[in-house]
């Protein structure tokens, strides 16, 4: 047989995380999206995690420098980017080295041999190369000169050494492409239009994919390739497309506006990893007003404004953006008016890892305020439910007329997963308490259902009242003195809060509910949390697990629902404050389960952590 | 949805006063803004509820409260990002910023120069006492150099920040100042700033009688405001003096003050103004003057054309499923059949 025979063959795999990684200036963000967008239309089921550095361009060939894009892709049970990579593509010393830890034995190494020069082996920190001491034997190890291989495929084109180094990243999908057997037709259309004012770069780039794809089909990298098989049961049938966590944050609001009928205006301030979600509106500037404000404050400033006037506003940030949002946050309860905050949360405190996800601002969220100042918050747990979530947090803002803060993270917003795109009509209509009728108004008269006060938009005739942060008297709405009235106004302010828990469904419970221990997370943990969860109940241990969505008011079933269960493990991605808010709230004890690595739980930790409780043999 | 004025609808400044009688305190120069504020909201021929004055702490900021249009006292320093949301979102408003001289120049310092560089169709006007009033005497960032107060009981060390020379330096269109005492003039300036298409600015030079009494006595006692002050008159010299026989001359950049005999020929050097001008340097010249070498020029600095930031927002709508499919949707059936979609269907087509 000869080798384009052997190359034939065509092996079915379930579901295969693969990892990309390289400099940060090697475009491996780039090949990880055309990867993962090609995968999805071919029906694969799609999670992602870009894990990269915060520098623009961190010194080439170091440690520090290394960006990747991790797929898991497939047709069973997609929750989560993976834990360990059954492939890594390493485009050199220091991609391999970083990304060592997330390799388990058999792990296949793709690594572009080209780059294993002695001056890159030791910026790397290695002693040796790798590829020749012996090190990796526990891996499968294909060692590919791509330099060279996509040199020769661009020989005639007239390009310069750096700009045809620079097209090796194509070469490398390519040769992802043919191991897969990706439909490589959608990344040509994308060379073809993104490249399309610059004919010379074009050219190279296709022909260097088309290297990679030549490359595995003659044979040169393996005697075999892979397909995922196809799906045992549909998706269902209707209109798909992968999304990440900003962009599903930035339509969740366009669609909220539109099923409230109101005016969307988002004022905002560039942040790692949120500025995604205010561009995305920028690009949509028929459907709303965005500003990108002076700073974070004017940001959600402006948006107060907005409301003032009768919009649907939102202002979106990260951590140091919130704590600067702050004192505005709190002229929003006092003066009740509806307000979307969208927190990306980064990992902290300060700069932090800007990069990086992190759970930890669910306390500033709850409680981040000076005097009693109450409001709702809520999260999302994957990157398509950031959508979801985000009308709910709008649905609450307007018919509680209070401001919400809609926790996400670095993991969800910059992720991405496939998304059945609703149609407008199935999304739930928003009812707001915009009023018109002078007779009687008083600016802060109660709604009995939900406290909330009446929404009289500037520009209502009849209506002109004064609002401010000073108490206001409870009804009229002038200021007040009174120390009765602050009181009163007080009570208000915390009842009306309480009641959105009237609107919560009750908890629903995952896994085998007759068993002893319940994981409790909320926000990004859900996938890996279910992805374990479920596997130990596939593997014969009961597990339950409840995730969620309302993390002020929580749910009204939520006490009882713990006390039902021996143990109660609560794992975040920070110091355990879920978990000190339940102790807080319910007097219940749990056990917390934490991790501030900058990274997602990887879902064998959560299944470690529940058969230790349980003293169960791993 | 643009700010459209009515036929004469009758009202009158009355009508554009709240049930509240305002706290300020007797004798103080805020009473002259609200006056001149009222009535120059009639002249604009729009209903009172398409007003909304906007503010943010200290006494200046107390007038939404006293003003019967739509009101918001807001936070420290921050009036303008608020009043900015507003009108992007609701150009249809007439937008007014009452401030002062720490809230717009020290906390919110950041948001004034980039509300004043944007150029909404807000109108500010700033009401400069030189003192933290509300807090009871502290210096502000308008504070004259050696002045005791609270917080400076020796004196003040810090140089003082010129309000004009900010907006200026920042781009404002419009920019004007005027003293509370001169109630003709801010009558004049509040009509120019409410007919302005874009952001305008007006500093108001306005006497704190508990905590600065007579600051600016010195620019507003009839005795001697001739002879140190100097009303800006668009394309007209800059003569001054109880006699109108001083004229301000210009050697390089430098303005100076030469005697002049009134109805004579202007020396070559007269400096002559002109709104209008483009390039912002003599309004920036003109609002360093200062007393006592120079008359302190009170009147409109600067009155140029400029698109406002606010005709750049007009949303239009339209199908936002497209928007949500984006480039790269797909329809599956039920049996998991997958076929491109929209502007992904058409490239496929076309490859």
């Amino acid at each position: 047989m000869t080798s384009q025979q052997i190359a034939r063959t065509v092996e079915e795999v379930d579901t295969v995380v693969i990892r990309f990684a390289g400099d940060s200036g090697d475009g491996m963000q780039l090949v990880g999206d055309q990867f993962t967008s090609t995968s999805a239309l071919m029906g694969d089921d799609v999670a992602t995690l870009p894990d990269y550095p915060s520098e623009i361009r961190a010194p080439a060939g170091t440690i520090g420098g290394v960006s990747g894009f991790q797929v898991c892709f497939g047709t069973s049970d997609v929750f989560t980017p993976g834990d360990t990579l059954d492939y890594l593509v390493a485009m050199n010393p220091a991609a391999l080295r970083a990304n060592m830890p997330f390799l388990r034995e058999g792990s296949t190494i793709i690594v572009n041999a080209d780059a294993f020069v002695a001056r890159n082996v030791e910026k790397a920190g290695y002693a040796a190369n790798p590829l020749e001491t012996g090190e990796l034997n526990k891996y499968r190890l294909l060692s590919v000169p791509m330099v060279q291989a996509t040199q020769e495929a661009l020989g005639a084109a007239g390009l310069s050494a750096k700009q045809v180094d620079r097209c090796k990243n194509f070469f490398a999908l390519g040769l992802s492409y043919w191991l897969f057997n990706r439909d490589p037709k959608q990344t040509h259309r994308w060379i073809i239009k993104k490249f399309a004012v610059k004919p010379d770069v074009l050219e190279a780039n296709q022909r260097a994919f088309e290297a990679g794809l030549q490359y595995g089909k003659d044979g040169k990298l393996l005697d075999r390739s892979y397909a995922t098989r196809t799906k045992a049961t549909p998706r269902g049938a209707g209109v798909y497309r992968q999304v990440s966590g900003n962009t599903a944050t930035a339509y969740g609001l366009l669609a909220a506006a539109k099923r409230a009928n109101l005016p969307l205006f988002l004022g905002s301030y560039p942040i790692t990893p949120a500025t995604d979600i205010m561009q995305v509106l920028q690009q949509n500037k028929e459907f709303c007003n965005v500003l990108q404000a002076e700073d974070e404050i004017a940001g959600i400033g402006s948006a107060i404004g907005a409301a003032f006037g009768g919009a649907l506003a939102a202002t979106s940030t990260s951590g140091p953006g919130f704590s600067l949002k702050t004192e505005f946050i709190n002229l929003a309860v006092m003066t009740e008016l509806p307000l979307v905050i969208v927190d990306v949360q980064r990992a902290g405190p300060s700069t932090g890892l800007p990069t990086k996800t992190e759970q930890s601002d669910l306390l500033q969220a709850l409680f981040g305020r000076h005097g009693e100042s109450p409001l709702a918050v809520v999260s999302a747990s994957s990157p398509r439910d950031c959508f979801d979530a985000t009308i709910e947090a709008s649905r609450i803002a307007l018919k509680y007329m209070t401001p919400v803060v809609l926790l996400t993270d670095g993991y969800l917003g910059n992720g991405s997963e496939v998304w059945r795109v609703p149609e407008l009509d199935e999304l739930p209509v928003l009812k707001t308490h915009l009023v018109t009728n002078p007779e009687g108004f008083k600016p802060y008269s109660r709604d009995p259902e939900t406290l909330a006060r009446p929404w009289a938009a500037v520009g209502t005739p009849g209506l002109e009242h004064r609002i401010g942060g000073l108490e206001k008297e409870d009804g009229a709405g002038t200021i007040s003195h009174n120390p009765a009235n602050h009181q009163k106004m007080t009570d208000l302010r915390a009842a009306k809060i309480e009641k959105i828990a009237q609107d919560i469904p009750p908890t629903e419970v995952y896994g085998n509910p007759k068993s002893d221990v319940l994981v409790l997370g909320w926000g990004s943990t859900r996938g890996v949390i279910e992805q374990a969860v479920g596997h130990l109940n596939k593997r014969g241990v009961p597990v339950a697990s409840a995730h969620l969505r309302h993390l002020n008011p929580l749910p009204s079933d939520l006490k009882a629902l713990l006390k039902s269960y021996k143990y109660v493990v609560v794992p975040e991605i920070n110091a355990g404050q879920l978990a000190y808010h339940l102790r807080g709230k319910y007097l219940v004890d749990v056990i917390q389960y934490n991790k501030v690595e900058g990274q997602p739980f990887r879902a064998d930790e959560i299944e470690a952590k529940i058969l230790s409780v349980l003293g169960v043999q791993a | 949805m643009t700010l459209v004025p009515s036929a004469n609808l009758g009202l009158k400044r009355q009508d554009f006063l709240s049930n509240i009688d305002p706290k300020w305190c007797a004798g103080c120069g805020c009473y002259s803004v609200l006056r001149w504020l009222t009535g120059t909201f009639p002249t604009m021929n729009l209903p009172r509820e398409k007003f909304a004055v906007i503010s943010g702490i200290g006494c200046s900021s107390r007038t939404p409260y006293y003003v019967g249009t739509y009101g918001f006292h807001t936070v420290h320093g921050r009036a303008m990002t608020v009043a900015t949301g507003l009108k992007l979102s609701r150009p249809d408003l007439s937008v007014w910023v009452m401030t002062g001289d720490g809230d717009a120049m020290s906390i919110g310092g950041n948001h004034f120069i980039h509300m004043i560089r944007r150029n909404p169709n807000i109108k500010v006007i700033l009401f400069n006492n030189q003192i933290y009033g509300l807090t009871k005497g502290q210096a502000s960032p308008t504070t004259a150099k050696g002045k005791k107060t609270k917080s400076t009981p020796y004196g003040s060390i810090d140089p003082p920040l010129r309000p004009l020379s900010m907006a200026i330096a920042a781009g404002a269109t419009f920019a004007a100042r005027v003293a509370d005492t001169d109630g003709q003039l801010m009558a004049d300036i509040m009509q120019q700033a409410a007919d302005h298409k874009g952001a305008a600015f007006v500093e108001v030079l306005l006497n704190c009688v508990i905590f600065n009494d007579g600051t600016f006595s010195h620019l507003t006692e009839k005795a001697v405001k001739a002879d140190t002050t100097v009303v800006l008159k668009d394309k007209e010299p800059l003569i001054f003096g109880n006699g109108k026989d001083r004229i301000v001359t210009i050697d390089g950049f430098r303005p100076q003050v030469e005697a002049y005999t009134p109805g004579s020929p202007l020396p070559s050097n007269a400096l002559i103004h002109d709104v209008a001008v483009e390039d912002s340097s003599l309004a920036f010249l003109l609002s360093n003057m200062e007393h006592p070498d120079l008359p302190v020029p009170v009147g409109v600095f600067r009155k140029v054309e400029a698109v406002a930031y606010d005709d750049h927002y007009a949303p239009k709508g339209g199908d936002l499923s497209r928007v949500f499919r984006g480039s790269e949707a797909w329809v599956e059936d039920a049996a998991g059949n997958i076929s491109p979609l929209g502007a992904n269907a058409a490239a496929a087509s076309a490859a």
